[in-house]
């Protein structure tokens, strides 16, 4: 446990170093923001029929978005694919750790200070100044906050699988790039989920990247009333749990087979 | 100068063969790409669909705009990848390995990497380019297909000169900045809708100060025949491209004022 | 005749300081420090046609700032240098274009290709012409014994086939004038004698003006006849290798194997300096005991199954002028 921590907070201290990157990526995600937030705009000047969110929930998400950006699963450990691509990864099964629970606080590392450094001033100055409503409640933002942590672990969970699946070099790189495009398309970051055609809701239900920016965001807009909130963390805790297993299983297998190659 | 241009490609079939030593791994990528980049453009279709339209421009419309851009930074960035990787080159010291053979700088480090794989991404932008450019409404003629081959030419230039800004920087800060990103990959996505519909300062921006508007929004209202909300004159519609090539020379020369900075003060 | 100049060369770098901690970090973030450090501190030597030159300092003495500069990399601060009647840093293109540079821990060829076409690109950079080209691959080849490797990769290369590829590819456009910064860092015994025979050979027999910095002090005995010295920034020494240990000590040392072990060996014009088991080392100054004389003196009293007489090691010299410097 010790061993983790120390991943954990040697991250940190290595980001606050970091100042002028942490200025520019503040100041990129609000670029980026401002033109999701002007096109969707545009789009609803244009509409004419009522549609699922408003447009100042659609605002509140694309800042939320913004916000949480870095907590993302959309790529892989970097020091983990320089590893496995130089087969240096064999030294990881040196290590006196559970190799699963390594790579999955690596994981943990690499996205708690940037998501913290982030999203807080990215709160204040989008709250202050461009249209991030407050939570109606404390009972909503209690409920956000749950539904958050579980985003977290689950991006890290998937992030993890991303990893794993590079062992398999050839194949792993294309389950990783589709993955990780999907995975952007389908948590909503791009488009919030409910402005998706009807009939692909169903899927985008049940599929698990809602669980990692949508469903959070809308619990915390209160478009997903407090009664419905077990339902997101539910859906949350199924894929966390189905992630960990089959990466575990994986993760040997995938170490195994890289010995053998000789890598 | 023609030296330079076969040198380059020759730099550049090194690159190519050296990436097609992993076949497969490049297939995969490839597909996984263009995959991807679908995907992308279907995010823009399910906008249209639940909303119907935006502001007078239609989907076909808007996919001109964002065929155009896309291939021009598809071509940019597979060009580009030796500034991309600009910062780890200073690092290993390979820059000053490129200091000690004569030639230019610039050439070395874009001769570095064609980034094959990226043709997944090309095939992607090309067939919704090829798609729009076959359904407008408009008429096509020799002048305004010329006029599409300069405004994809002048905005592989803008990314490029883009991209060797980002490669700058290196000279000046160990940190990756990602504030470039914005401008080269945020610059794609919001180029890729009509101009019209952001605010006053940003189209001022992407007009004055990084001029994609003038690779992508002005040629397209000449050749879709568009109404401009902006009322910008015809001639500049049609001349527009040339100011592209500008932006890259005057990414060329501070680029060298980079290179001077990093020799007076080493790394 | 005089291929380079250097005069009063001065150079200094500002490095920002690292905090340490989590208080430090965050510091760190509002308000940078920063240190100066004098690289070059008024360096000044000369160079002339096929010398062969070794450049040895410990480590941050200023030598690879110097090869930089000579290379036209770096600009210095103040102070003048001509390479081949030009400025490196103000004629980058038409300088480099004759000189050679070989970096010890970092190969110019590429990676992924066969040895043969790294030549062939490195000679479309340089412009060599065809015939000039397969004059001096054939030659090469030749001399560094290059042919069963030429198609490898380099990847797949061991580091002393890699070395003598490198110093094949400095050469392919016949520059004048080469720098090799640490050339035999890491390679096993019988590349390194190749590497240095090369060098012996390119130098006496073509005339090729050489540059050597290395921290190899078997280097430096075997291949330089003038050795200048730096240190932290200033030059120390500048002369041939024997000036060099004689300004330093005349002394000379004598090992003896005794056939008995443990005996006491002393003598009045000698000092011990270690004893290990039967063999003795012991320093004396041959102006005042000529080493015949003790000897003599030594075998009478003790028997003696083995000796011989040297020098210090260089390495002793040279740390005696760094020690020296430091007072």
């Amino acid at each position: 446990m010790k061993a983790y921590r120390a991943i954990v907070s040697a991250r940190f201290r290595m980001m606050l170093q970091y100042r002028a990157a942490a200025a520019a990526g503040l100041g990129t995600q609000l670029f980026w923001g401002f033109i999701r937030i002007m096109i969707f705009t545009a789009f609803y000047r244009f509409a004419k029929a009522p549609q699922p969110m408003t447009l100042e929930q659609v605002v509140s998400y694309v800042w939320l978005g913004q916000a949480m950006f870095a907590m993302l699963p959309w790529s892989v450990e970097p020091d983990l694919r320089v590893m496995i691509r130089s087969g240096n990864v064999a030294y990881e099964l040196l290590r006196p750790v559970d190799l699963y629970w390594l790579w999955f606080s690596r994981s943990v590392a690499r996205r708690s200070a940037p998501t913290l450094l982030r999203a807080v001033p990215m709160f204040i100055i989008a709250g202050l100044f461009f249209g991030l409503r407050a939570p109606q409640s404390v009972g909503v933002a209690a409920a956000w906050l749950a539904a958050m942590a579980g985003a977290f672990v689950l991006s890290c969970a998937i992030s993890t699988i991303l990893s794993i699946s590079l062992l398999w070099t050839v194949s792993g790189e294309g389950v990783m790039v589709l993955m990780s495009g999907a995975a952007w398309l389908l948590s909503g970051m791009i488009i919030p989920l409910p402005l998706f055609p009807d009939w692909a809701q169903g899927i985008l239900a049940f599929l698990p990247f809602r669980g990692v920016a949508d469903a959070p965001y809308r619990v915390y807009m209160g478009n997903i009333p407090l009664n419905e909130v077990w339902v997101v963390l539910a859906h949350q805790l199924a894929w966390i749990a189905a992630f960990v297993v089959v990466g575990r299983a994986l993760v040997g297998r995938g170490l195994r087979r890289l010995a053998v190659q000789g890598g | 100068m023609l030296d330079d241009v076969r040198l380059y490609f020759k730099y550049i079939s090194v690159s190519v063969r050296s990436q097609m030593q992993y076949r497969a791994s490049f297939v995969m990528q490839s597909v996984g790409q263009l995959l991807i980049t679908g995907i992308d453009f279907l995010g823009i279709w399910a906008l249209f669909d639940r909303f119907g339209g935006l502001e007078g421009w239609t989907l076909t419309e808007v996919a001109l705009l964002y065929g155009m851009v896309s291939v021009a930074f598809t071509f940019a960035d597979a060009m580009s990848a030796g500034f991309d990787l600009f910062s780890a080159t200073v690092r290993n010291g390979d820059f000053d390995r490129m200091l000690v053979r004569p030639r230019s700088t610039v050439l070395q480090v874009i001769g570095q990497e064609l980034t094959m794989r990226r043709v997944g991404r090309l095939a992607q932008g090309t067939a919704v380019l090829v798609w729009a450019a076959w359904a407008i409404e408009a008429p096509w003629s020799a002048p305004k297909a010329l006029l599409l081959a300069a405004a994809i030419a002048g905005g592989t230039s803008i990314f490029v000169g883009l991209f060797i800004l980002q490669g700058t920087m290196c000279f000046w800060t160990t940190e990756s900045l990602e504030i470039m990103n914005t401008l080269t990959y945020g610059g794609r996505e919001s180029i890729s809708y009509p101009l019209s519909i952001f605010r006053p300062w940003f189209r001022r921006f992407f007009i004055f100060v990084v001029p994609l508007a003038a690779v992508n929004y002005f040629p397209a209202l000449a050749i879709l025949e568009h109404e401009d909300p902006l009322g910008t004159p015809v001639v500049v519609q049609w001349s527009s491209p040339l100011v592209g090539f500008a932006f890259l020379l005057v990414a060329l020369q501070v680029w060298k004022i980079g290179v001077r900075h990093y020799r007076s003060t080493g790394s | 005749m005089t291929q380079i100049v250097v005069q009063d060369l001065v150079k200094t770098f500002r490095v920002a300081e690292r905090r340490s901690g989590f208080l430090g970090a965050l510091r760190g973030l509002v308000k940078r420090r920063h240190r100066v450090i004098r690289a070059l501190d008024g360096v000044s030597f000369t160079v002339e046609r096929g010398e062969l030159l070794g450049y040895i300092g410990p480590n941050g003495a200023g030598k690879s700032t110097t090869v930089k500069i000579l290379g036209g990399i770096l600009v210095p601060d103040s102070g003048k240098c001509e390479v081949l009647g030009r400025v490196p840093w103000k004629e980058r293109i038409e300088t480099v274009r004759r000189i050679g540079v070989v970096f010890g821990q970092r190969t110019q060829l590429w990676w992924d290709l066969p040895v043969i076409e790294s030549f062939e690109l490195l000679r479309d950079i340089y412009g060599v012409g065809a015939r000039e080209y397969s004059s001096a691959v054939e030659e090469l080849v030749t001399l560094l014994d290059l042919t069963p490797i030429l198609d490898t990769p380099v990847r797949q290369l061991s580091l002393g086939q890699r070395m003598r590829c490198d110093l094949a590819a400095s050469l392919l456009h016949a520059p004048r004038i080469l720098y090799l910064d640490e050339p035999t860092i890491g390679l096993d015994a019988v590349s390194k004698l190749a590497v240095r025979d090369f060098i012996l050979r390119l130098n006496r027999e073509r005339g090729v003006t050489v540059i050597l910095t290395t921290h190899d002090m078997d280097d430096i005995e075997a291949l330089t006849n003038r050795v200048i010295v730096i240190n932290e920034g200033k030059i120390l020494s500048d002369g041939t290798l024997a000036a060099l240990r004689a300004t330093v000590t005349k002394e000379r040392w004598l090992t003896i194997d005794l056939v008995e072990e443990g005996a006491e060996v002393s003598d009045e014009d000698a000092t011990v300096m270690s004893r290990d088991g039967g063999r003795v080392v012991l320093s004396f100054d041959p102006d005042r005991v000529a080493p015949a004389a003790l000897i003599g003196r030594l075998a009478a009293r003790f028997p003696v199954r083995d000796l011989f007489v040297e020098n210090p090691p260089i390495e002793e010299i040279i740390a005696r002028i760094y020690g020296r410097a430091c007072k």
